[in-house]
């Protein structure tokens, strides 16, 4: 053990695999701008800020092409000549956040503007609350797994819970992640304006009743709301969107979720771990729409078929009424296609998990002749705005769902570091492909890039071949040690060169483990050189390893010159 | 492989299917042994005995498996089957099988075809030995499938038809009383629990909010207690002719929000069981406070030797039952006094989730370290549930303490069959007067003791605290 540590020390000759690989995409270097929800910041709370700063000017390169372009190329209207801030963002969630954070490495005078709370719907009311609700819910179905229990030799008499300390837990730590995030900005210089934010007109914003601000550029992270469609009445108690369900002011008997996408898988484990019945109302043919299907088929066999949950699929709830005066919540069912009535359900409280629709009302986006779809703001491969007559607004970007390209809270962060690398001179397309997903069920289901249908649609039609490998969570140890055997791991990939399109995992842990292929394809490490990579043992990680090994790539796809040398 | 195959098998002739059902129920409860770790990709065997048409019935293909769903039937109708061979795969919950067959012969009919599901036990195909016999097969297949329609099958893929159908297959007789024709409400646990059950859900009158079908309501009409070891289930059955109207409060007051029902353990049913029981004989209380000074400088002295206070007290009270054999006696029969010919002292012991009375025997004969010594080995057998039954119901006496919680005082329940039971609280400084007025810091302790008026008089009660309190402010005799 002792050598095999040292091993890697003594040799001098490792190369980073990025560098060799000539990647320019710097965005990976700097993984502490890319914190999902900014939870690792808590890791750097204690170190002080000066030494921060420091380390981080150590690291920022002189821009060589165009540091002043972005003022100089801006024709449209009479752009002020000097300017209040090299950057302003408007909307402080995690995407606002994780540019915020990049544009002060680079050494951008940045500010942040913020109408609510800072931390967004991420911090808030999304990723964050809901996962201190599932940390209760996976301990409370362990707990009241006897024959989990009993395979381990424990003993333990009947779980149960306090409803008001699992709410205090989720907003205990929604509160602690924001005073994170907005002392991590402070601490680094970010100024953090508060009021609603608009765009006046080309490098100008205004804030709260009437500030106005210039920059050089100007990032839109407003992020989005819960969509509700027509017909259904939210009253916050019985009818009630992720907002008010993360709060757990109730755990009803039965609760209808009505669609089964992320958000209404994972509060479908919450509410089932404490004990509340699920009905779940999907308008498509299929639960779990989205997800590989082969993961989906298995994550149903084990996420919904053993628990109390029964589901209406291809129907849409067409009106949805609050329990009052007497009366249960009143679901009307129609069908999907036909729209004919179908069904009514008399549950005690209904979920609207339908997807979320960006918040950009009031943006002033008029002003710079920008017309939303669907409300979402429509931009280019580099974020960039698109306004009515497609052509791009100069020094205007916008990311996160506000544009809708990938809803996730990392997918905005990522975008907003690309935005900040364009305007400091460096070109830079994010690839959406390589970033990882992850709903946080137990076991838990994480995806990056391709599904198995949409890699073959696309070898069929690039004329690719595609193959998959599989495997299993029964075939490894430390999953077994956890008697946690259940789950797949399995990888699309192409067996002519070797590049990973997709890989999907669903088992205990998957959302961590899916970080190895996420970060293969945005490295493009190919198939042959990562499977000589080292994984300890015994690990969960070595599903991920297997994978890799399983995976069958034709013999003239060579390895590179870095696999050879980390296996020398 | 052999034994687990076995244990899905038909060997009964189809000409009885009845008992071929009861077969199959009184199997579920039997465990079966988990196929999940290793054989995911291994084939399963369906076997036959010998009689001449067989039905192949749906196989637990994990020990969680209540019901699964044919995937496909790889052999038609008519096809010949060679041992080994794969018949037809099934999903259960945790993936697809290739279900085989042990025996040779012929596919005769298919019962529960693809794409439909069928529980764990119930028959899904039928295998003729001979060519001849195929078509006798079929008709009983016909018959067959006609009759359980009703009960198992189903088609499930998407359970949309969770909707009325089954209220309208069976004009159940509850529902029609109540408000016309009413849809039927089940909440998804009461589906799936009347599923497996072979309940159905149209015939079950619900007693939930709104006067919905509840899990509850089901297993009452399945006849299943929701508790475990008690087999009268008289409550669910009372409620559930109380009509379920929706607004009309039912007679216990429903959960509130968030509130979890946990069904009692063996011992946990055993102790209600027995606090029922008590309410039937007249008992009253007498409460006795005693200096225990001494007590404690003896139990200071003897701790080092493994001696514990409940030995002391026990031993105490064994000594003071000697003297009074009325508060160790019982009344069996409400006529007449039964005295004990030994002192057993049962002492109260709180193990995980339950309650159990170990019984020191002979307590006022053993010595203090025996006793102790008695006592540290029943408390071990206690935990790891090992009891035998005469070391904890052969009880004449109990002795409850509540005072290492810091409890004062606290009234105990009189256990069926025997005569008095004391409670004992925390010995605590207490400021006392003595006859010449001096005061003084004394440890004093509460005792209350719980007896049978039938047999024990205020009197008898007092004197026996009195001789108790007694030999805990003078107690080396206890070590003697």
């Amino acid at each position: 053990m002792q050598s095999a540590i040292t091993l890697p020390f003594s040799q001098t000759p490792l190369t980073r695999p990025n560098h060799v690989l000539g990647s320019t995409n710097s965005i990976f270097s700097t993984p502490r701008s890319l914190r999902f929800c900014g939870l690792r910041r808590e890791a750097f709370g204690s170190s002080s800020p000066s030494n921060h700063l420091s380390l981080r000017s150590d690291r920022v390169r002189i821009p060589s092409r165009r540091f002043q372009v972005s003022a100089a190329s801006s024709s449209n209207g009479a752009p002020p000549k000097s300017f209040d801030y090299d950057l302003i963002i408007i909307g402080a969630g995690v995407g606002g956040h994780g540019a915020a954070l990049h544009a002060v490495e680079k050494g951008l005078k940045t500010a942040i503007i913020e109408g609510d709370v800072v931390g967004g719907t991420c911090v808030n009311r999304g990723c964050v609350p809901s996962k201190a609700l599932l940390a209760v819910s996976g301990r409370m179905r362990e707990l009241q797994n006897e024959h989990h229990m009993k395979s381990f030799g424990l003993q333990v008499s009947a779980a149960g819970y306090d409803r008001q300390g699992v709410a205090d837990h989720a907003n205990n730590l929604a509160t602690k992640i924001r005073n994170n995030l907005t002392n991590s900005m402070k601490a680094l210089g970010v100024d953090i304006l508060t009021g609603f934010g608009s765009v006046l007109g080309p490098q100008k914003v205004k804030y709260g009743k009437d500030n106005i601000i210039t920059a050089k550029n100007i990032i839109i992270a407003t992020g989005s709301v819960p969509f509700v469609p027509k017909g259904i009445e939210v009253d916050g108690k019985t009818v009630i969107t992720s907002d008010h369900a993360l709060k757990l002011e109730s755990v009803p008997d039965w609760i209808a979720i009505v669609g089964s996408g992320y958000i209404g898988l994972e509060f479908s484990d919450v509410y089932t771990a404490l004990g509340s019945e699920v009905t779940f109302i999907e308008a498509l043919d299929q639960l779990m729409p989205g997800f590989d299907p082969e993961i989906s088929k298995l994550a149903q066999r084990v996420l919904i078929n053993p628990r109390n949950i029964d589901y209406h699929t291809g129907v849409f709830a067409s009106k949805i009424t609050p329990a009052k005066d007497g009366k249960p919540v009143m679901i009307e069912l129609i069908d999907a296609k036909t729209k004919e009535h179908k069904d009514t359900l008399e549950v005690d409280a209904a979920l609207i998990a339908t997807g979320r629709a960006p918040f950009t009302n009031g943006l002033g986006l008029e002003n710079v002749n920008v017309v939303t779809q669907r409300g979402f703001i429509p931009v280019d491969e580099r974020m960039r705005v698109i306004d009515g007559n497609g052509k791009l607004v100069p020094n205007l970007y916008c990311i996160g769902d506000a544009n809708g390209k990938l809803m996730l809270a990392h997918a905005a962060s990522a975008q907003g570091i690309s935005v900040v690398e364009q305007v400091t001179g460096r070109d830079h397309v994010l690839n959406h492909l390589s970033i990882p997903a992850a709903c946080f069920t137990h076991p838990e289901i994480s995806m990056v890039g391709l599904t198995e249908p949409q890699a073959r649609e696309k070898g069929e039609k690039e004329g690719f071949k595609v193959s998959v490998a599989k495997t299993s969570f029964k075939a490894n140890t430390k999953a077994l040690a956890e008697n946690e055997g259940e789950g797949i791991a399995k990888m699309i990939y192409r067996p002519d060169n070797g590049e990973i399109l997709g890989v999907h995992i669903f088992g205990l842990h998957a959302a961590d483990l899916i970080h190895e292929a996420s970060n293969a394809i945005a490295l493009g490490t190919r198939i042959q050189d990562i499977k000589l990579a080292v994984h300890a043992h015994p690990t969960l990680s070595e599903v991920v390893d297997e994978l890799f090994k399983a995976a069958k790539v034709e013999g003239h796809a060579t390895a590179s010159t870095v696999s050879e040398k980390v296996a020398a | 492989m052999a034994l687990s195959s076995s244990s899905f098998l038909s060997t009964l002739p189809l000409s009885n299917s009845k008992s071929a059902i009861s077969f199959t129920s009184s199997l579920s409860p039997s465990p079966l042994p988990s196929f999940r770790s290793a054989s995911s990709s291994h084939k399963r065997r369906v076997m036959t005995i010998r009689s001449k048409i067989r039905e192949i019935f749906m196989p637990a293909l994990s020990s969680t498996m209540t019901e699964g769903k044919i995937v496909s039937w790889i052999k038609t109708e008519g096809e010949k089957l060679a041992k080994g061979e794969s018949v037809v795969v099934v999903e259960s919950d945790k993936a697809d099988m290739d279900v085989e067959t042990f025996y040779d012969g012929y596919l005769a009919a298919i019962v529960v075809g693809e794409g439909e599901t069928a529980p764990v036990g119930a028959a899904i195909g039928l295998l003729a030995e001979t060519e001849a016999e195929i078509e006798e097969a079929k008709s009983k297949a016909a018959s067959k499938s006609k009759s359980s329609e009703v009960v198992v099958v189903a088609p499930s893929p998407p359970p949309v038809t969770s909707s009325p159908a089954p209220a309208i297959a069976q004009p159940a007789p509850v529902a029609a009383v109540s408000d016309g024709p009413r849809k039927t409400v089940a909440t998804p646990y009461a589906k799936k629990l009347a599923k497996q059950h072979k309940v159905d859900i149209g015939s079950v009158a619900g007693t939930g909010p709104f006067g919905r079908i509840t899990a509850a309501d089901v297993e009452a009409a399945a006849g299943i207690a929701p508790s475990v070891a008690a087999p009268p289930p008289p409550p669910p059955a009372a409620a559930a002719i109380a009509t379920p109207k929706a607004t009309t409060t039912s007679s216990s007051p429903p959960l509130l929000p968030g509130s979890s029902i946990v069904p009692f353990t063996a011992m946990q049913s055993a102790v209600s069981k027995n606090m029922i029981e008590s309410l039937s004989v007249p008992t009253f209380r007498v409460g006795y406070p005693v200096n225990t000074d001494a007590l404690d400088a003896l139990y200071e002295k003897v701790k080092p030797k493994g001696v514990t206070m409940t030995a002391l007290l026990a031993k105490a009270a064994g000594m003071a039952l000697a003297e009074h054999p009325v508060v160790n006696a019982s009344c069996k029969d409400g006529k007449s006094f039964s005295y004990n010919s030994n002192i057993n002292i049962a002492v109260a012991v709180a193990i995980n989730g339950g309650l159990i009375t170990p019984v020191l025997q002979d307590a006022d004969k053993l010595d203090l370290y025996l006793l102790s010594q008695k006592w540290k080995e029943l408390v071990g057998k206690a935990r790891g549930k090992q009891l035998q039954p005469h070391e904890y119901n052969s009880g004449t006496f109990t002795l409850s303490n509540l005072g290492m919680f810091g409890v004062d005082r606290f009234d105990a329940i009189l256990p069926p069959g025997q005569g008095a039971i004391m409670a004992v609280g925390a010995s605590k400084p207490t400021v006392v007067a003595d006859k010449d007025g001096f005061f003084s810091v004394r440890n004093k302790m509460l005792v209350n003791v719980t007896a049978d008026h039938r047999i024990v008089y205020g009197a008898d009660l007092a004197a026996f605290l009195q001789t108790f309190a007694k030999i805990v402010e003078n107690p080396d005799c206890l070590t003697l």
